[in-house]
């Protein structure tokens, strides 16, 4: 059923927390996604012309770079690494637009997933996110998108220190964090909540799970300069000043 | 947002059938349509078989097209879901009004509530229709109040030009119906206008520091791009067209779709060989409308194509 689940108080919203400070912009977050999600439930994540002049695939996590540049920046720009995957928003539209069901929200955890078994393939998903988190599967027909890892999370044969988003378990920054943001007490929530983790584009109402930490403003202290006091006029004064200055460094 | 010609065919046929098939029901209410027991049955037959040839087109765009019947279950929230729906719905009044026009008669009050429940339900697909494009927040070109009245109006005119040249052709006059498609074109070139006008003036979504969460930090501008080729999201939603080719096309648009019919429609309307004019009127106007569609693609911006500094 494409309609939007009823949202129930205290209900789990699982989801990811991003940190744009660490974020090094390695990409092994979207190549370990692709490796395990190529086999896992959305599997196969097709490529096309793969040694070609063109080549293009299904990936689930796209690693952006942007330049932020504001008045207070001393130094001028910085960069900053952006991972861009599906959010898992609460009021998505990518699933009330669908047309015959295969577009769904978990009441459970809120996880947005597609079954994939009777997607027709008309697109209309892809067109209604903001995000760009959809991806089409020429071979298939369908459409495929991130899963939170549900094969990962859930599964019990994986030890219980695995069972977590395999862009996650890879990153080697900590940049991203799994776990429940309905939970206000949960790891994930307080570190949104004391590191102001942010929505992307608020403004279009679709209500993201998944949050950003925006990067740290810069704090390096700057030593205070010393001016060295003179002694005197004459070679004696200048010279002790000069000593002074080189041990001062 | 890239134009596929299947949706391209889907949105201008549906046009021309339901809007013919709107045009036929209330004449037939108002008792305005030549008495030949004839002429609705063929007039509502090409009707429906322009509606159908689009709903098919669409399905060309689809995926896995052979499982197209799943549309239909979703109607409670998808807009797709719900012309799917509104389709299948139309075709039973549509053919019970053709079939009672010849077997009760145009007068009979059966043939003219039949008709009138075909024309509202051949409105309310394309009104569906509009809605997919109009329900989808991150297209500022469509998600606006002028798509849905838009698609009604260009069905309207569509479905006018072709009632005008069925009527030419069949009794080799088009006093009333060439008048009417004449007004139609005058209508949707103005309602073309204040659309263009409209998104033109339009102020983009969101900004690539709303979309990244660096608001804070000023403003944001792409350095490395994820991917070096065109992936699904760039192909599909990521369609830039140029502003001196947009501008040229809307200047054959105004032509083709609107001025030309318009012409042959008031040549029609006013006696003036209205079995070639108004039969010219609909085929300027399928060409023309062809372009329109083309154009409200093409010129359509995805927030999405943001995070590839695409201007939005």
């Amino acid at each position: 059923m494409t309609s939007l689940p009823q949202p129930i108080e205290g209900a789990k919203k699982l989801g990811l927390v991003i940190d744009l400070d660490t974020c090094v912009g390695c990409h092994a977050c979207a190549v370990n996604c692709k490796e395990w999600n190529t086999g896992g439930h959305s599997a196969p994540l097709p490529d096309y012309d793969k040694y070609g002049a063109e080549p293009d695939g299904v990936w689930f996590n796209r690693i952006h770079s942007y330049e932020a540049t504001g008045q207070d920046d001393g130094c001028g720009g910085r960069t900053v690494n952006f991972p861009r995957s599906c959010l898992h928003c609460e009021t998505p539209q990518c699933v009330t637009v669908c047309p015959t069901g295969a577009s769904y929200k978990r009441e459970e955890d809120g996880i947005v997933l597609v079954n994939t078994d009777i997607c027709i393939g008309c697109k209309l998903c892809s067109w209604a996110c903001p995000y760009g988190a959809r991806e089409f599967d020429e071979d298939a027909g369908v459409m495929k998108k991130c899963t939170l890892c549900i094969d990962r999370i859930y599964n019990t044969s994986l030890p219980e220190a695995e069972r977590e988003p395999a862009c996650v378990a890879t990153c080697p920054s900590r940049a991203r964090h799994f776990g429940d943001l309905g939970d206000p007490s949960s790891d994930v929530s307080k570190l949104v909540a004391a590191r102001g983790g942010v929505d992307l584009m608020p403004e279009l109402g679709y209500n993201p799970v998944n949050k950003y930490l925006p990067p740290r403003r810069a704090m390096i202290p700057t030593r205070a300069t010393e001016t060295p006091v003179r002694s005197g006029t004459g070679f004696g004064a200048a010279l002790l000043t000069l000593v002074d200055r080189v041990l001062s460094r | 947002m890239t134009p596929a010609s299947s949706v391209l065919l889907l949105t201008t046929l549906t046009g021309f059938g339901y809007g013919l098939l709107a045009w036929l029901g209330l004449f037939c209410a108002l008792g305005l349509l030549p008495h030949a027991p004839w002429f609705l049955p063929a007039a509502v037959m090409i009707a429906l078989a322009f509606a159908s040839g689009g709903l098919l087109a669409s399905t060309l765009h689809l995926g896995r097209p052979e499982r197209a019947w799943r549309a239909f279950s979703q109607w409670r929230s998808s807009w797709l879901s719900r012309e799917g729906v509104a389709s299948i719905l139309t075709y039973p009044p549509a053919f019970g009004f053709a079939a009672l026009w010849y077997f009760a008669g145009a007068g009979a009050p059966a043939t003219r509530v039949l008709g009138l429940l075909a024309a509202v339900l051949a409105l309310g697909t394309v009104y569906c229709t509009a809605m997919i494009y109009a329900s989808l927040k991150p297209i500022r070109q469509w998600h606006n109040r002028h798509t849905a009245p838009d698609y009604l109006i260009f069905a309207a005119f569509s479905g006018a030009t072709m009632l005008a040249a069925f009527t030419g052709i069949w009794t080799s006059h088009a006093r009333l119906t060439g008048a009417l498609a004449a007004l139609a074109a005058l209508v949707a070139a103005v309602a073309k206008r204040g659309y263009w006008r409209f998104i033109d003036r339009q102020a983009p979504l969101t900004t690539l520091a709303s979309a990244t969460g660096l608001a804070a930090f000023g403003s944001v501008t792409p350095l490395d791009q994820p991917h070096f080729t065109e992936n699904y999201i760039l192909r599909e939603m990521g369609y830039q067209i140029a502003r001196k080719h947009a501008a040229k096309l809307r200047r054959i648009t105004l032509v083709v779709a609107f001025g030309l019919p318009f012409l042959f429609a008031l040549l029609a309307a006013i006696g003036i060989a209205p079995m070639i004019a108004a039969p010219l009127a609909a085929i300027c106007t399928g060409a023309g409308l062809f372009i329109e569609r083309w154009l409200f693609f093409a010129e359509a911006t995805h927030v999405a194509a943001i995070y590839y500094g695409r201007a939005v």
